[in-house]
């Protein structure tokens, strides 16, 4: 049995997995379907979201707030982070640009979540 | 100058409350900020999380506050950005100043309050110790590493587990600062859990709950800090001190509506939220005024604080279309017992509420397997089994308009945690 | 080779200046801090003592009560905030009257106007929240409340109008006598002078005994405050005493000139002259005793706690004279508690005996006047739109609790002896000193700073030294 919270929502419910070996079996103490889904993924191939900045130049604040656009393997999460260090953007920067396509490899685009003019 | 409604504020609250008042019918609506762009402090929450009940994905701070601004900017409603308001007086004139008009006075029919609020400092704790460089609120952090990327230090202390402080730990890690402990005063944490799970855990960032700072070294930057465990009366336990080297503490210990404005006006102010009292149309003690996100009482989440701003939005845009009906004789009041800190609203007027009404209020501890219980009088209509209730996460009961209408002598309504 | 050098740009330093510029002479200041107003003299009750409390027929008592007869005429030429609030010494039983009443003779031989009211209800009228058991007051017209930063940042600015050199981050490490004077050996090269004022606060014993064989001792006697949000100052009309004790004045519950209430200080003795952190027990003791006096105090309204530390000479007296065995070494020393009070007469003073010695002639430019920074919140409407009208920098708050304007930052910076750190802008202008305590304004203020004085982001400090407040960019060292 393995003990998680789910992380898709402030509720953060509390998830009791059964795992045998490799095989995951029932969660329990999920409020609803994601809870589910949360375990599983937690347990084989865990994901997070990505926040960050990268610098601009030109524009009217010195950094951009970006994000990946998708989840990504949280076992590449410094990966992602260290190929944002050398990042300048010039501005405008509008939200969704793609200021890193295909970060460290994962399929994931680094996006900007602000607007920089 | 004179408008129907005028909003103080332009973050979360102040947008989604200027959006609904438009959408009611109101034309003349003026916004006052005082930063320099609307969005307020979403544009420094960077991280995502926010918007799952409003928009049903998970955006960050920025794009949420972008989604508002456009749907603002849409409707045409005007804005003043860089601008203060200095008072606003029962009379509902606000005098406010920015650099290009100086200082003028605005009348409004309705005022919607909406300024948010601010973090307790150190000096509220009294910790003592030196008062060096390196001691930064976790939301001036969060400024300085987000908006201006300017890291304020390198090996990190925060305490106060609240959703700020779990947010920055994961900042500071990630701009390349070692954060060293989270500590809490109280034995559970202030944040919401996914915070601690996704901020802390996944970095081997350990939470020391019932812990706090009892020293503070170095004469100009910081240097360490001593933690020591605390006993029930949160007082520290002799003998229990660890000493952590460290350039930077970083203080995420409680929010405080910020109601300097409010006070001034004579709205009354409760001692538990620190914010208005309000009625169910979200109205304060002065007839047209209104109060709405963390100036009413702190949130959790951004999309309560969005769907509560259109709530006083819609009722500002009633007062001053004169569609209020007029106030009954008979309101109920509500009330917390029992671990239920407090209600928000305060009072009922059963004519002049909606169909349902969402009554908000936070617990005093951690509850587990308890039942909340909603009273009518002495009588107990509701009772619910709740699996956990913390201190950190905001709760709600609804209260149907045909539940009150059968009761008509019913005076007053009372939450609050029975064990199993 | 100057005439006159000051050792300490502190309260008692900057007094010396400014009465010193009123003559010809070449002045220069060394203070060891970035900035004036850097230890002692910053972290004090801001209180003007009327004298009752001083030692009958001591130098002390003399230099009080002068020191508080100046206040009211020095704080409008020097356009800083004085409010002559008046004071009780509270007795809160029958024994202690008989101490109450030696406190009102010495008030009496000091030349103060004193009085005892034993009228509980005319107490009461006059501060309604005074404690329930307290039998009778000294009650002293005569106290008042001024700004420490600004009386001694006024002064010095106004002793660098009037030509006085200031050199800060110069501390003095040595002295070598010289055929007409001295050769005073700082960390920021040698100074050659005919004169030298020991100015130097907890460290003026140092200094002492470095040139004479007459030791002198002064302990570092740190006093813990808690200092509550503007608006509570109200909850006091006069500054609240308790009865003195053997360590000083005691705690006092007092209202200060910008509306603050202040509780403080206690009193340990330490070695560290530099031992400024305050401790727990040292800020539950205040908490406690505050309470004893005045009742309902709104602690939850404390926005910070601090400590100072008082230059406690062994004799508890000033000594302000040139050293026997030290010729053109004049000490200024001892300077605790009233020292703020004493400060322009003991300038007066100390200016009075280098004027017998070097025969000075008055400086006919002399002026007097400083203009204060503006407080853009406390004018009235029109002068404040006249204000913004001129000068937009005034429209753009900066510092949201004490609603501090960019104009009064800029003005902090610019003007003589200017800002250039956090702190010093917060002396200046009081922005972040509010509830929030700069949590909101410091990164803009930093930002202004960084454009004003042209040092880099993670150059500028919070009161010079190594408090730097940014350490880096994100991601730098990954």
């Amino acid at each position: 049995m393995v003990e998680l919270i789910c992380i898709n929502c402030p509720i953060g419910c509390n998830l009791t997995v059964e795992v045998e070996g490799e095989v995951i079996g029932a969660v329990t103490g999920n409020t609803c379907k994601r809870g589910e889904k949360y375990a599983h993924k937690e347990l084989t191939n865990p994901t997070r979201i990505v926040t960050s900045t990268v610098k601009v130049e030109n524009g009217n604040a010195p950094v951009v707030s970006v994000k990946t656009k998708n989840d990504i393997p949280k076992g590449k999460i410094f990966e992602c982070i260290e190929a944002l260090k050398n990042v300048v953007v010039k501005a405008p920067v509008n939200i969704g640009d793609v200021i890193v396509s295909n970060v460290a490899s994962t399929g994931v685009d680094i996006v900007a979540t602000t607007n920089v003019i | 100058m004179k408008y129907d409604v005028v909003i103080i504020g332009g973050g979360p609250a102040g947008l989604a409350a200027a959006v609904s008042a438009r959408d009611n019918g109101v034309e003349s609506i003026l916004i006052l900020e005082r930063d320099k762009e609307l969005g307020g402090i979403l544009n420094q929450c960077i991280h995502n999380g926010f918007g799952l009940h409003t928009f049903k994905e998970e955006l960050t701070g920025p794009e949420y506050a972008a989604r508002y601004i456009t749907e603002v900017q849409n409707r045409n409603i005007e804005y003043k950005l860089h601008t203060m308001v200095i008072e606003i007086n029962k009379d509902k004139v606000i005098t406010a100043m920015n650099q290009e008009e100086g200082l003028f006075q605005i009348e409004a029919k309705a005022i919607i309050l909406a300024m948010g609020c601010r973090e307790r400092s150190r000096g509220a704790l009294n910790i003592p110790g030196y008062r060096p460089a390196g001691i930064f609120s976790a939301g001036t952090a969060q400024r300085l590493v987000n908006m201006e990327g300017y890291l304020p230090g390198r090996e990190v202390v925060i305490l106060g587990s609240g959703d700020i402080g779990l947010i920055m730990a994961r900042r500071m890690t990630f701009e390349g600062a070692k954060v060293k402990v989270v500590a809490e005063l109280m034995p559970y944490s202030g944040g919401l859990k996914r915070n601690i799970v996704q901020c802390l855990d996944d970095f081997g960032i350990p939470l020391k709950l019932s812990h706090t700072v009892v020293n503070i070294k170095g004469k100009e930057r910081l240097e360490s800090i001593t933690l020591a465990q605390v006993d029930e009366n949160l007082k520290p336990i002799p003998g229990t001190e660890e000493e952590y080297t460290c350039d930077t503490l970083l203080l995420s210990v409680g929010l405080i509506p910020e109601n300097e404005l409010s006070e001034n006006m004579g709205i009354e102010i409760s001692r538990v939220t620190s914010g208005p009292i309000v009625n169910e149309s979200l109205e304060t003690n002065i007839e047209g005024v209104f109060a709405c996100g963390n100036v009413l009482h702190v949130h959790d989440l951004v999309d309560f604080v969005s769907g509560e701003a259109a709530t006083a939005g819609k009722n500002a845009a009633m007062y001053v279309q004169g569609k209020h009906i007029d106030k009954s004789e008979n309101t109920i009041s509500l009330q917390g017992e029992n671990g239920v800190r407090y209600t928000v609203p305060v009072n009922i007027d059963p004519k002049r509420m909606e169909d349902s009404q969402i009554i908000r209020f936070r617990v005093g501890q951690v509850y587990t397997d308890s039942f909340l219980s909603v009273y009518f009088d002495d009588e107990r209509i509701s009772n619910k089994k709740k699996r956990v209730m913390a201190p950190g996460e905001m709760e709600e009961v609804v209260i149907t308009k045909a539940q009150l209408m059968d009761r008509p002598n019913l005076k007053r309504i009372t939450i609050k945690i029975e064990e199993a | 080779m100057v005439d006159v050098i000051i050792i300490g740009a502190g309260v008692s330093g900057s007094a010396c200046a400014r009465e010193l510029s009123r003559y010809n002479v070449n002045v220069c200041v060394l203070e060891k801090g970035e900035d004036v107003c850097y230890a002692t003299s910053k972290a004090n009750s801001g209180i003007a003592h009327a004298g009752y409390d001083a030692k009958v027929g001591s130098l002390m008592a003399k230099l009080n009560v002068e020191g508080n007869k100046m206040m009211p005429e020095l704080s409008k030429e020097l356009d800083i905030p004085f409010i002559q609030n008046g004071s009780f010494v509270v007795c809160n039983n029958q024994e202690d009257l008989d101490t109450l009443k030696t406190l009102y003779d010495k008030g009496v031989a000091n030349g103060v106007d004193v009085e005892i009211i034993t009228d509980r209800n005319r107490i009461v009228e006059m501060e309604p929240n005074i404690a329930d058991n307290v039998v009778a007051v000294l009650y002293a017209p005569a106290t008042g409340v001024v700004c420490p930063f600004t009386l001694n940042i006024a002064m010095a600015e106004n002793a660098a109008m009037n030509g006085v050199d200031f050199k800060f981050n110069t501390e003095v490490v040595g002295f070598e006598k010289t055929d007409n004077g001295w050769k005073v050996l700082t960390n920021n090269g040698e100074f050659e002078t005919k004169y030298i004022v020991n100015a130097a606060g907890v460290y003026a014993d140092v200094l002492h005994n470095m040139v004479s064989e007459n030791k002198i001792h002064i302990t570092a006697r740190r006093g813990d405050y808690c200092l509550l949000d503007k608006g509570t100052g109200k909850h006091v009309n006069r500054t609240i005493f308790a009865l003195p004790s053997k360590f000083g004045k005691g705690i006092l519950v007092t209202p200060t000139a910008h509306g603050n209430l202040l509780l403080g200080p206690t009193a340990v003795d330490i070695e560290d002259k530099e031992a400024t952190a305050t401790t727990s027990e040292g800020l539950n003791e205040l908490i406690a005793k505050a309470g004893l006096n005045v009742k309902d105090i709104p602690l939850r309204k404390v926005i910070t706690s601090f400590a100072g530390l008082r230059a406690h000479e062994d004799n508890h007296e000033f000594i302000i004279k040139e050293v026997e065995d030290a010729k053109g070494f004049i000490d200024c020393a001892g300077i605790e508690s009233p020292g703020l009070t004493s400060s322009p007469a003991i300038g007066k003073m100390v200016a009075g005996i280098l004027k017998e010695k070097l025969g000075l002639e008055p400086n006919p430019n002399f002026n007097g006047k400083r203009e204060g920074i503006i407080a853009s919140n406390e004018l009235d409407f029109n002068s404040r739109q006249e204000l913004i009208k001129n000068k937009p920098a005034y429209g753009n708050i900066v510092c949201r609790c004490e609603m501090i304007s960019e104009g009064e930052i800029l003005d902090a910076i610019h003007r003589p002896l200017g800002a250039k750190s956090l702190d010093g802008v917060k002396r200046r202008t009081r922005a972040g000193m509010g509830r929030c305590q700069s949590g909101f304004c410091s990164p803009r203020t930093i930002d202004l700073i960084n454009k004003e004085c042209k040092i880099a982001m993670d150059e500028i400090t919070k009161s010079g030294g190594k408090s730097q407040i940014i350490v880096g960019t994100n991601k730098d060292s990954l």
